[in-house]
């Protein structure tokens, strides 16, 4: 067992029976899927798991997406989501079986034993209420408190979980808050009624990583203090191993191994467990910056119309033909709009853009054919990237013949090779996106982008709606084809552990402003401005106890 | 695609596609003549007049079938003309913006302002009364609802990251309209479609009924409720058989454009748990 449990000041002791808390024996889970060409039949997503989880215990859930990581957390309250239900097993909650429950005994359970964190707190909140009402309703609707009792534990909860003016936040309105404070309200709504259980799904994956240790370490300390014991979903494992006493590691609905923190993340058995630990293990050599380079950005202030804000701010950076500058920074520090200024989306208000030694037309409509040709652009989300009524050998077609007039059998030809270049393959062609996976929809994004033969690709946080493996087969990729095309990329992320792995420069962004810049070893070395060292201190590493040391130095 | 159709949108495509061979076979289902008198007035329902006779001594089964014809093939043409022109301009609108839109919104806007049966009623009466006029003003006034459906979908459809690739290309307009945004502006259009086409059969209908549509001797069902709707007093059921006619095409169209919309909108399978 990990180091921090059996804290002292367990607010709920062992109520209830003596055994376990939550008991799940052999729980199977399916799912009636109604296809367009065949009979309804039924499909299992989760077979076969079981676990024990004791009062004031943490089990981190840990899979890629479609593992049923999620499927699980919400069974533990006997519900299913999409007409998923429990099929075999047993659902013990203290001893009792809910997996057959009725809507009435479920009410009972759901919200006073058991309550739910979800991924998105701006969704899970009605817009139209105040916090603190939707903080302590689950409470007065089980009648578990009087009002006055109930607001007075929503507030006490705000101060655990440290959310600045705890007296008085209730009273604002989900919009008023920011992201990451609206997480912390939500995990108060969780723990109002005093459940014995908690399900977090995913709580943190929607925010910036400064944001995300705050929330991190507020999440932490309201478990130890409560003595809730919780259930806590991820796809991150260096996340996860920072919360958890146990994980279980799960893919396609099946346990694939379960170990406490330490075991997991120091001698991992499983080859799978092995390779989610090892993710990111790519080695790149950085190069040196070229005497004259590819694009050079000049000054760039950009505006957009109808505001006055400068979204940047004097922004300066430079990249060399064939080489990788990451453009790092959290959500609003400007990197994407630096994105629509290059792709001439946002005409800049001042500053000039220079690509190839030629000064490029700040505006789309002035640019010729050729100049839209050497500079292609891969999104972040590759399924709306890609027109979901176009197959994929018009996707990857379109730009050979809009730019090279390449037509019939040629066209077919160089769509096949395209597709052996991002590893898929010619049976792909005839595939609309729907078809595809999430990995194989951003290569054929990625192959689009090539078609052109481009010289510049700037690729928009391409791999972080991708699960850890298929985005590390994703960079691979990239710096292969970077190796035989000598593209370049400007590689915009919030993710360090991807910069490291690819970058030959850096430009660290914040608040519309370039706060380093460098190659890629000289911007991780220190010494480091405060913000770089915030934003490298905030990326939780792959070891048990990191969060604790990183309280501890901040704070927290 | 047609595995699991449901009871009610076989109901409504078994009657849909008889009420359109009907129309298409016309002459040579009636068994009499379109203005041929062949009995008394009103004759009551029998073996030689199915469903009786008319207020002139016509036979009403004949009448309703070249009236299906008449009402029908006014109706799609008249809905073909307001999806033409509906959206192309509304797609159109939607992708260049500025002040285009701007015009063209409002202008769609004026004339969705006036009551469509009485603006009707003033150009009919205006305007020579013949077969073309009538479509065209019925499918010009019906566009006004099919542009802002086109507009409102391909203003959403138009921010999506797929179209502005296609803009970064350096893709002209034509493209984007008809090959990025069309294709899945379609499906809500095609349901659209049904809904529309029922409503230019009311409105012939109604314009019929107040004299301004298909003119005598010529048969469609909303002129033949208005000849026949004085026998109602003296208990003669001739004006309720075309408008029964009108009430059942409606519902069965309804049904088979719900089903559509139904399969085109189901996202995750809509089912909620327990």
């Amino acid at each position: 067992m990990a180091s921090n449990t059996n804290s002292t000041d367990v607010s709920k002791g062992a109520t209830g029976t003596a055994g376990p808390l939550l008991h799940i024996r052999n729980l199977q889970l399916s799912a009636t899927v109604y296809p367009d060409d065949a009979k309804p039949h039924t499909v299992t997503i989760v077979d076969d798991v079981s676990f024990t989880l004791a009062r004031g215990q943490v089990l981190g859930l840990i899979g890629e997406s479609g593992a049923g990581k999620s499927t699980i957390g919400l069974a533990a309250m006997a519900y299913g989501r999409g007409g998923v239900h429990i099929s075999g097993g047993e659902v013990l909650l203290d001893g009792v079986d809910i997996s057959g429950a009725s809507r009435r005994e479920l009410r009972k359970v759901r919200g006073r034993q058991v309550c739910y964190v979800s991924q998105s707190a701006a969704a899970g909140f009605n817009p139209a209420h105040r916090l603190i009402d939707q903080v302590v309703e689950s409470t007065l609707l089980n009648r578990t408190a009087t009002a006055k009792e109930a607001r007075a534990r929503a507030i006490a909860l705000f101060d655990t979980l440290g959310l600045p003016n705890p007296q008085n936040i209730g009273n604002r309105y989900p919009h008023q808050v920011s992201g990451g404070q609206l997480q912390r309200v939500m995990t108060a709504m969780a723990l109002c009624s005093e459940p014995d259980l908690i399900v977090f799904d995913e709580p943190t994956t929607a925010l910036d990583v400064t944001t995300q240790i705050e929330v991190l370490a507020a999440i932490k300390r309201a478990i130890r203090k409560t003595g809730v014991a919780a259930l806590y979903i991820s796809h991150d494992l260096a996340v996860v191993a920072q919360v958890s006493d146990e994980i279980m590691v799960l893919k396609n609905g099946k346990t694939v191994e379960h170990e406490d923190t330490r075991s997991i993340i120091e001698t991992p058995k499983e080859t799978y467990t092995q390779d989610l630990v090892n993710v990111r293990s790519i080695e790149h050599q950085e190069k040196p910056p070229a005497d004259t380079p590819l694009l050079k950005v000049d000054g760039i202030t950009a505006i957009y119309p109808g505001t006055d804000v400068a979204v940047l701010s004097d922004v300066s950076i430079e990249l060399s033909a064939g080489q990788t500058l990451a453009v790092v920074g959290e959500s609003g520090s400007g990197k994407s709009t630096l994105a629509r200024v290059i792709t001439g989306l946002l005409p800049p208000a001042k500053g000039s853009l220079t690509f190839n030694g030629q000064a490029l037309p700040p505006e789309l409509k002035q640019r010729s054919r050729e100049e839209l040709r050497e500079l292609q652009m891969i999104y972040q989300m590759a399924d709306v990237a890609m027109n979901p009524r176009h197959t994929v050998s018009t996707i990857i077609g379109r730009p050979l013949t809009y730019y090279f007039n390449i037509r019939g059998r040629e066209r077919k030809q160089r769509v096949a090779e395209l597709l052996d270049a991002i590893e898929m393959g010619e049976g792909f062609a005839d595939r609309y996106p729907a078809e595809l996976s999430g990995g194989q929809k951003q290569r054929v994004c990625i192959a689009r982008a090539l078609a052109a033969k481009p010289s510049l690709i700037i690729c928009d946080e391409v791999t972080s709606a991708l699960d850890p493996l298929v985005a590390d087969g994703i960079l691979k990729l990239l710096l292969e084809l970077q190796s035989r095309e000598n593209v370049a990329y400007l590689f915009i992320t919030h993710d360090l552990a991807t910069v490291k792995a690819i970058a030959d420069s850096i430009a660290v962004m914040h608040r519309g402003k370039r706060v380093r810049y460098g190659v890629k070893s000289d911007v991780l070395t220190p010494p480091f401005d405060d913000y770089t060292q915030l934003l490298l201190s905030s990326v939780p590493q792959m070891k048990a106890g990191w969060l604790d040391q990183a309280i501890v130095e901040r704070g927290l | 695609m047609f595995s699991r159709i449901p009871i009610s949108a076989i109901i409504g495509l078994t009657i849909t596609s008889l009420f359109l061979l009907t129309a298409a076979f016309a002459p040579w289902l009636a068994p009499y003549g379109l203005a041929e008198t062949v009995g008394g007035v009103w004759e009551p329902m029998s073996s030689q007049f199915w469903l009786g006779t008319d207020n002139l001594g016509r036979d009403l089964l004949s009448r309703m079938i070249y009236g299906a014809r008449t009402t029908i093939f006014i109706a799609l043409l008249a809905t073909a003309i307001s999806f033409l022109v509906g959206s192309i301009l509304g797609l159109t609108a939607a992708v260049i913006g500025g002040w285009l839109d701007a015009l063209l919104s409002r202008f769609v806007d004026l004339l969705m302002s006036i009551p469509t049966l009485i603006f009707a009623l003033v150009v009919l009466s205006v305007l020579p009364a013949n077969l073309l006029t009538l479509i065209l003003v019925m499918g010009i006034l019906d566009a006004t609802r099919v542009y802002r459906l086109a507009r409102a979908v391909a203003v959403d459809i138009n921010v999506m990251e797929y179209v502005e690739a296609a803009r970064l290309r350096g893709e002209g307009r034509v493209w984007i309209v008809f090959r990025e945004i069309l294709p899945n502006a379609l499906t809500p259009l095609i349901a659209e479609l049904g809904l529309r086409f029922i409503f230019q059969v009311l409105f012939l209908s109604a314009l019929s009924f107040l004299g301004l549509g298909i003119q005598p001797p010529d048969a469609d069902w909303g002129g033949m409720v208005k000849e026949n709707k004085d026998g109602i007093i003296f208990g003669i059921p001739a004006a309720l058989i075309p408008a029964a006619a009108i009430s059942i095409l409606a519902i069965s169209v309804n049904l088979v454009a719900d089903w559509i919309l139904n399969r085109t909108t189901d996202l995750k399978g809509g089912r909620s748990g327990q």
